[in-house]
């Protein structure tokens, strides 16, 4: 593996076999009394969160400290950074520290990027504006594997607002690496024009793709103002592409809907369809922790206390 | 060090007004170009071996941010005109977007005494189109052409309506051929950009601006030049479709020039895979098809010249995410080994039109009438000796006060001697004289 997690381009489709097969067995101690093995103890992870993100910041959080990690959590509120410092002097003075991680979620495309000029510690792109968010795709390919067995030749549709969404590149990125089929799917304005050279198939029809589906993944809807010029109503939205009672008969039997969460129920999914059994929408949630604790193991060369070392970065 | 008679022997001397590309000696006394010719003697004369180097008039650069008054911690003029000397530049045009906006003929004679105190290049200030650049009233065009300013623009901005751009075209029509020289950017098409829309943007996750914001902007700019027959010049084209409406609008007989950066004739959307700040520039670097239609133009002459757009950025500036960095790169020092390299080495245009683009060519468009050659007896010595062979890294520091140069890491081939300013070598064996 490389150095540094910022996009899925950093993983090869062996590396990322590697990473589940590892997230499989931290899964387990998720589910022991005392949650927590000793792989990365004395190792400093820092949580460097330019934007609010409760759910992946706790779970990092949980990641880390399960591996006996000491955690950080550094937020913009209160702390050096309103006060203006600059990303740069941010990171040198985590350097100063002894940061061995830095898992860093920016609102500015690009910034892991920078980060890693500055310091000597990996760092983990926990989501970068609108460009990538590569540990939510590693668990999310990871819950597809879990539950139907494979990854190669999946057929999956991302569905929602593609153009300004994270998930929906370093998802996209990874399933195509990984031999699945990959359909976006959302109003013209919301897919970027040249997504075809990702290697996915664009369709602005979700009826028409449903029936040929093995993974629904639907994305979070904006429905800040700004957001609202590039489709004519949230009620528009909803009437073509969101998934509701009537949608889920098309898909085939199990067949997963996938939601990275957090959720506008009534909006891109119905309430109800969101707690049918074969949303999975939970699942993805634990499985993350047992992601993220693979690659910090992974990344950090932790031991595992078994006589087993994962290799140096 | 200042050499009042001195004779260049042995040059390739390069002329592309007079169309002379010869071997010869250059003779200079008092300023100006005495002889030229081959043996020439000068007894009392400082001899420069100009044997395997090439000399030609100074270059001229039409575009370029010298931040001073008001942002003296990117540059200043006497640093600028440092760095453009260094670059073998005699010329700069320095852009009216400073602090106080150099919208009125006060502001200019604040910019031409600062330049003649550090007596560095001759420096042609541009005047703003509009006042404040706000792209609203008209400046007072007629003021500043009466104190010697010859191009108006309001870069950085597009004058944002037609109407407007039409009073300006018409408007400077009273005044002795004045230039109007224009941004193109439709602002609601490119608003929240950070490079080219598309394929790399998409993967890149950076708000793209498409080509179209600029060919919408060019035509409509073409179209009101025909209208008022105002002379129009577009600055830093980036986009294929730009070059061929300028084509046309040069085959219809408009009064029309163009120029591109020499960042445009190397870089591509690609390039900013890596998050570099410093590549970030404004227009943005388009695809290899609008890459190749630039360099095309520039080898007929759609384009008439090389400018740096040199855009001085303090350090902390550009060391930030990339959608809080400000756009533009350095360039004096530079453009002229980035044309030797990566366009006359490949074989896109030829050594002389390289050189009439980087000097007569804007020259004449400035009205920079000491500039830009002809290299003959009588005309003031404005020049540049340069090794068209030596090899070298672009590293910081700079002779600019910043150094956010796209070009950090790359080999360039090709080095400035000699910058000769009315006579007087201010830069003499690649080194600053003062």
């Amino acid at each position: 593996m490389n150095r540094h997690l910022l996009s899925i381009d950093d993983v090869s489709a062996e590396d990322i076999v590697r990473i589940m097969d590892t997230a499989e067995s931290f899964r387990e101690v998720g589910t022991r009394v005392i949650k927590k093995v000793p792989a990365l103890r004395g190792r400093t992870v820092v949580n460097l969160f330019y934007e609010n993100s409760t759910r992946t910041r706790i779970s990092f959080e949980l990641a880390a400290k399960r591996l006996s990690a000491d955690v950080i959590n550094f937020s913009t509120g209160g702390s050096s950074v309103s006060k203006g410092e600059s990303l740069k002097d941010t990171a040198l003075t985590l350097q100063a520290m002894g940061a061995d991680a830095i898992v860093i979620r920016h609102s500015s495309s690009g910034s892991p990027f920078q980060l890693t000029r500055w310091v000597r510690g990996h760092v983990l792109n926990a989501g970068d504006g609108t460009h990538e968010h590569p540990t939510q795709a590693l668990l999310d390919l990871y819950t597809m594997r879990e539950r139907l067995g494979r990854l190669e030749g999946l057929r999956v549709a991302i569905v929602g607002d593609v153009l300004h969404s994270r998930v929906a590149r370093s998802l996209s990125f990874g399933l195509v690496k990984m031999g699945a089929d990959v359909t976006l799917v959302g109003p013209a304005t919301l897919v970027p024009p040249d997504a075809p050279h990702w290697g996915v198939q664009v369709s602005y029809d979700l009826d028409e793709v449903l029936s040929k589906l093995d993974v629904c993944y639907l994305l979070r809807v904006q429905t800040e103002r700004q957001r609202l010029e590039y489709f004519p109503s949230v009620r528009e939205y909803a009437r073509l592409f969101g998934l509701n009672r009537s949608r889920v008969e098309l898909l085939p039997e199990g067949s997963l809907i996938m939601h990275p969460g957090p959720m506008n129920r009534g909006v891109e999914i119905d309430s109800d369809v969101a707690d049918l059994p074969q949303s999975v929408i939970e699942d993805q949630v634990t499985n993350g922790i047992a992601v993220r604790m693979a690659l910090l193991y992974l990344l950090l060369g932790g031991r595992r206390g078994d006589g087993e070392e994962a290799g140096d970065g | 060090m200042a050499s009042l008679e001195l004779l260049f022997r042995g040059a390739r001397v390069i002329d592309p007004r007079a169309g002379r590309d010869e071997v010869a000696d250059v003779h200079v006394r008092d300023g100006v170009i005495v002889d030229i010719g081959s043996g020439l003697d000068g007894p009392s004369a400082e001899i420069v071996d100009g044997n395997g180097l090439v000399l030609t008039p100074g270059l001229v650069d039409l575009h370029t941010h010298l931040r001073e008054p008001g942002f003296e911690q990117k540059e200043t003029i006497e640093t600028g005109t440092r760095a453009a000397a260094a670059g073998g530049y005699t010329a700069v045009a320095p852009m009216a977007n400073t602090d106080p906006v150099a919208d009125d003929a006060s502001v200019i004679a604040e910019v031409r005494a600062a330049a003649a105190r550090a007596g560095l290049a001759d420096v042609f200030p541009v005047g703003a189109i509009t006042k404040g650049l706000e792209g609203e009233v008209l400046a007072e065009i007629g003021e500043m052409a009466a104190a010697g300013v010859r191009v108006f623009s309001d870069d950085g901005r597009c004058v944002p309506t037609a109407r407007t751009l039409r009073n300006a075209l018409t408007y400077a029509r009273a005044f002795d051929d004045v230039v109007i020289a224009e941004h193109c950017e439709d602002a609601s098409l490119s608003s929240g950009q950070q490079m080219h829309e598309g394929i790399s943007s998409s993967s890149l996750g950076l708000t793209g601006q498409p080509g179209a914001a600029e060919d919408a902007i060019v035509y409509r700019d073409i179209e009101l030049a025909r209208l008022t027959g105002g002379r129009l010049h577009i600055c830093h084209l980036s986009s294929a479709r730009s070059v061929e409406l300028v084509r046309r609008a040069k085959a219809d007989g408009l009064r029309i020039s163009a120029e591109v950066t020499p960042h445009h004739l190397v870089f591509i959307d690609e390039d900013l895979r890596t998050y570099d700040t410093n590549k970030k520039v404004n227009p943005p670097f388009r695809t290899e098809a609008d890459l190749d239609a630039l360099r095309e133009g520039l080898a007929d002459g759609t384009i008439d010249a090389i400018a740096t757009d040199h855009a001085p950025h303090a350090v902390e500036e550009k060391e930030a995410e990339f959608d809080r960095a400000p756009p533009g790169t350095i360039g004096l020092e530079t453009a002229l080994a980035v044309a030797l390299t990566e366009l006359v080495a490949p074989g896109y245009v030829t050594l002389p039109r390289a050189l009439e683009s980087l000097s007569s060519a804007p020259a004449l468009i400035l009205g920079a009438r000491d500039h830009g050659g002809p290299i003959e007896a009588g005309r003031p010595a404005n020049l540049v000796l340069f090794d068209p062979e030596e090899h070298w890294t672009v590293e910081p520091p700079f002779v600019s006060r910043s150094r956010n140069s796209a070009f950090i890491g790359r080999e360039l081939r090709g080095r400035v001697r000699c910058t000769m300013l009315h006579g007087e070598l201010t830069i003499a064996e690649g080194k600053a004289t003062r």
